[in-house]
């Protein structure tokens, strides 16, 4: 169980990339940015097709009602900026105009959660997944590294619907194969293991790697899955996890409420109940600091992930 | 029915004679479920009439979502869809019979416009205010990079101007030359508290799109003569660069006199006495539903 790294670099950049591949490929693929072209790494797509990107200013409710408008002459529309400014500050636009209007808007969002670092907790978005998860017809994708952002960036295009996609700013390994496929809603299972079952996205799937040779070296097998869709939750492939390892931790940058981890116990709580320990954020907003100080304070870590797995492992003994 | 002419012209008592008919759909469909909104749908109910029997180009007889090659209709402030559902049925997008089916469960429709239920007509949702100029302006600028030459219109009430995402929009569609879309709004100085200019005056409105850098008309929003002129001229002020939009002066009620000069009748049903007396001022032209 060895994970071959392909270099380091941000998520956003996948998404730069994946969004300039996305130009040459498909002439229906519009984009839309607040003020954040550089930030969002959009500088290529615009760059090449400019009369394809539409600069909406600091402005980001008239942006996603453009994004839902430009849909209707067959466009497929990307919008850019942080993560916060294309959740919270625009939520009753992406409800109406295009979640319940079913228009087929990509989402894309940078610079999610703690990990955007010294710029403190109003742009350290930490409720997004909660939000976006809640409205009918939005698909909700977190991946987890440069390679699969970029991915994830070209197979959004193919689907038709609204998603939200959500990536971020720190320079992390790259993990997963410059040739994967990413499919929409299918969990990729990293590692297997029979005491503990690990389901992360994002940035914590890094995270989780290195809990899991933490955890073998101290003889605990544990099985990773890197949960990149959040919504449509692949059900079948935590069940038949959890079936073999009767515990889980879930591990996310993301607030403890309406993230990653409700989503898996929704599951569990109905179909099959075990132990599930949270590796999230509890009900706290950030701070200013770099992004591995803050993963430590606010216990979204490595050691953290490594002590959710011991105690909902011996959370297994118990017998009510 | 493709409407491929200029300038098709229709006599106003023609249309005079649909907006009766609408009127009286109005009264009728907010009366029988006892709610919904007809102050603001009575009061736009001669300028969508004339938007859809003579100015747009559309084809209600098969509905495209992508609208491609025809003109669009967005309605932002989405609580008058009695007045849209009344003309949309009209023109032939759907069975006038089916507006008896408004508000009731399952019907396509619903209390505000929508496109989940695939009413023909409807591209958008529309209820929470102020997000229709946005859409109608990002559907415009893919007509620009369709090279598709039709246009699109959209309508606000006047109190929805209060809304923020309405200038941002506003700013955008000056600063990027989108000359391809009519903006109209229903001036008809009230909302639900009351009249404009006492909930949140919105100051010297036509000099505030000016200053937005649009041009600006304005017209009498019950007077097909004054309304067909100033169509024209907005539809002959597009391509120059400039955004348009017209200042619509209505009345609240239109047509039913004791639901006009004031904001009361804004989302409140007339009962079955007050219906009665609505529709014997409303002659039945084309039939009620």
């Amino acid at each position: 169980m060895e994970f071959e790294v392909f270099g380091n670099k941000d998520t956003r950049s996948g998404f730069g990339e994946g969004l300039a591949v996305l130009g040459e490929q498909n002439p229906d693929v519009v984009a839309l940015c607040a003020d954040l072209t550089g930030s969002l790494k959009m500088d290529a797509f615009q760059k090449a097709h400019p009369e394809r990107f539409f600069q909406a200013g600091i402005a980001e409710a008239n942006m996603i009602g453009l994004a839902a408008g430009m849909t209707i002459g067959g466009k497929i529309p990307f919008t850019g900026t942080f993560a916060n400014f294309s959740t919270g500050r625009v939520y009753d636009q992406i409800r109406q105009s295009v979640a319940y209007s079913k228009k087929n808007v990509k989402i894309c969002a940078s610079h999610a959660g703690l990990t955007l670092g010294e710029d403190g907790a109003t742009h350290q978005v930490l409720e997004d997944i909660g939000m976006m998860r809640m409205l009918p017809n939005m698909t909700v994708i977190v991946p987890a590294d440069f390679n699969q952002t970029k991915q994830a960036t070209i197979a959004i295009a193919a689907h038709e619907g609204p998603v939200y996609l959500r990536f971020g700013r720190p320079v992390m390994p790259i993990f997963v194969k410059p040739d994967a496929e990413f499919v929409i809603g299918k969990a990729d299972v990293l590692a297997e293991g029979t005491d503990v079952t690990i389901i992360a996205c994002g940035h914590m799937v890094w995270k989780s790697i290195e809990a899991l040779k933490e955890l073998r070296a101290i003889g605990i097998s544990a099985e990773l899955i890197n949960m990149h869709t959040i919504k449509p939750l692949d059900a079948a492939a935590i069940l038949k996890s959890v079936g073999k390892t009767g515990c889980v931790v879930t591990a996310e940058e993301h607030m403890m409420n309406g993230g990653l981890g409700e989503a898996v116990s929704q599951v569990l709580s109905r179909q099959y109940p075990v132990p599930q320990e949270y590796v999230a954020v509890n009900d706290t907003f950030g701070e200013s600091g770099t992004p591995m100080e803050l993963m430590t304070k606010y216990h979204i870590d490595t050691p953290d992930v490594v002590a959710a797995a011991k105690r909902a492992i011996a959370r297994k003994s118990i017998i009510i | 029915m493709a409407r491929k002419v200029q300038y098709f012209i229709m006599e106003n008592t023609a249309l005079a004679g649909i907006a009766s008919q609408v009127r009286r759909d109005i009264v009728r469909m907010v009366s029988a479920v006892n709610s919904g909104h007809p102050g603001g749908s009575l009061g736009c109910t001669d300028f969508l009439t004339y938007l859809y029997f003579e100015q747009m180009q559309h084809n209600a007889a098969d509905f495209q979502m992508d609208g491609k090659n025809e003109d669009l209709f967005f309605l932002s402030n989405g609580h008058i869809s009695p007045v849209w559902y009344s003309v949309l049925a009209r023109a032939g997008y759907f069975p006038a019979a089916e507006l008896a089916t408004f508000r009731k469960l399952g019907a396509r429709l619903q209390g505000h416009p929508s496109t989940d239920k695939n009413l023909p007509g409807i591209r958008m949702a529309s209820g929470s205010l102020g997000q229709g100029l946005s859409v109608g302006l990002g559907a415009a600028q893919i007509k620009k990079l369709n090279q598709d030459p039709t246009l699109v219109y959209t309508l606000h009430g006047d109190g929805e101007l209060q809304e923020g995402q309405i200038w941002e929009a506003a700013m955008y569609a000056a600063a990027n030359k989108v000359d391809n879309i009519i903006a109209t709004i229903d001036a008809n100085g009230r909302q639900i508290d009351g009249d404009v200019d006492e909930v949140l005056s919105l100051g010297d409105l036509a000099q505030k799109w000016v200053a937005f850098g649009w041009e600006v008309l304005q017209m009498d929003g019950h007077n097909f003569d004054s309304i067909r002129s100033t169509m024209q001229q907005a539809k002959a002020l597009t391509g120059n660069g400039k955004p348009v939009v017209i200042i619509m002066k209505t009345e609240m009620g239109q047509g039913v006199d004791y639901m006009m000069g004031s904001h009361k009748w804004h989302g409140v049903a007339p009962n079955a006495e007050q219906l009665q007396v609505a529709l014997d001022q409303l002659p039945e032209t084309l039939g009620d539903y």
